[in-house]
């Protein structure tokens, strides 16, 4: 699983912030469009993508989408 | 005098009782003079249920009541009934972009198909005695409201609502009634390591206008009523108990 790959994916969720906002060090959380429904979105996209299953304490003890990444990367088989 | 509410002679099924509203619902049905068969899916915790039972000749069976085999072997070995309590449910919060087939089929079969089905058996095999009463634990989202993530859980409730209609104009003919409870946030942890966090559910109570999340009880009382002879002329209604959720 590469980071690039998974910050995309992360990207993905979200319909109005330009990509190129999105970086392994983004706190994702000041972006303006973050919600309850993105962390969802983010939740169901690593199930389905990574097979891995996220709880909404994993995002919450979370700061920086490599922070989710690395929770990610831990809980694959 | 005897006690309209009382449940004393009553022989009640109640599903999902290894746990939350199903466990509170059995054990307040015992109190009540109920006789019980519980079943879940958890051996253990269903025997822990099993033990804060009040009275005796309770019985419990560990069944799987979302697969055709659980709901065939459970029945096979059912009494008649006076009552049926199905509570046995489960949420899966996801946002709507993200189900599909294999989601949407085991949130049905567990909270609308199993339910269903095993009050159609029971029926089928005539085991359920004449005024008997049907209780389904719906939920104020699909009937009402709904939740970030919780589309599926709502189709699942929503579906529920539907069927009661037709099943209590049908089975009134027998003399049985069928109602629904439709309970805002319960304490029972269904959400417990789901996608909804703790803070989330922290930031969701202060939005009850009676300053709680319900407890098991809360229900169970309900429950009680609607299996008991004081509701005789109760049926095809969804009662709504969400510490006022709804009215804002």
């Amino acid at each position: 699983m590469e980071i690039q790959k998974f910050v995309q994916n992360f990207a993905a969720q979200f319909e109005e912030t330009d990509a190129e906002v999105f970086k392994s060090d983004t706190i994702f959380r000041e972006i303006d469009e973050w919600s309850s429904l993105t962390a969802l979105s983010i939740i169901a996209m690593v199930d389905e993508e990574y097979s891995v299953k996220l709880t909404g304490e994993d995002i919450r003890n979370s700061k920086l989408i490599e922070d989710i990444y690395q929770i990610v990367l831990s809980r694959i088989d | 005098m005897s006690n309209p509410f009382s449940l004393l002679g009553k022989v009640i099924l109640v599903t999902g009782a290894s746990s939350g509203i199903g466990k509170r619902t059995a054990i307040e049905c015992s109190k009540s003079g109920a006789q019980l068969i519980i079943t879940g899916r958890n051996a253990e915790r269903l025997s822990q249920t099993f033990e804060e039972l009040e009275g005796q000749s309770h019985r419990q069976i560990v069944a799987d009541v979302s697969v055709d085999a659980g709901l065939n072997e459970l029945v096979s070995s059912l009494p008649k009934l006076d009552g049926i309590v199905h509570v046995a449910g489960i949420s899966k919060p996801k946002p709507f972009a993200f189900l599909n087939r294999k989601e949407l089929d085991e949130i049905m079969n567990t909270n609308f198909y199993g339910p269903t089905l095993l009050t159609n058996i029971l029926i089928r095999k005539k085991l359920l005695n004449k005024n008997a009463s049907i209780v389904f634990i719906s939920s104020i989202s699909g009937v009402s409201c709904s939740f970030l993530g919780g589309a599926s859980y709502s189709a699942s409730k929503g579906a529920i609502n539907g069927i009661i209609k037709g099943m209590a104009l049908e089975l009134a003919a027998k003399q049985i009634r069928v109602n629904s409870i439709l309970p805002g946030m319960i304490d029972t942890g269904i959400f417990d390591g789901s996608a909804i966090s703790e803070q989330d559910l922290i930031e969701d109570r202060k939005r009850y206008p009676l300053g709680r999340y319900g407890k098991p009880e809360d229900i169970a009382y309900a429950v009680i009523y609607l299996l008991s002879d004081a509701s005789s002329w109760i049926t095809g209604s969804n009662l709504l108990i969400d510490g006022g959720f709804t009215l804002i």
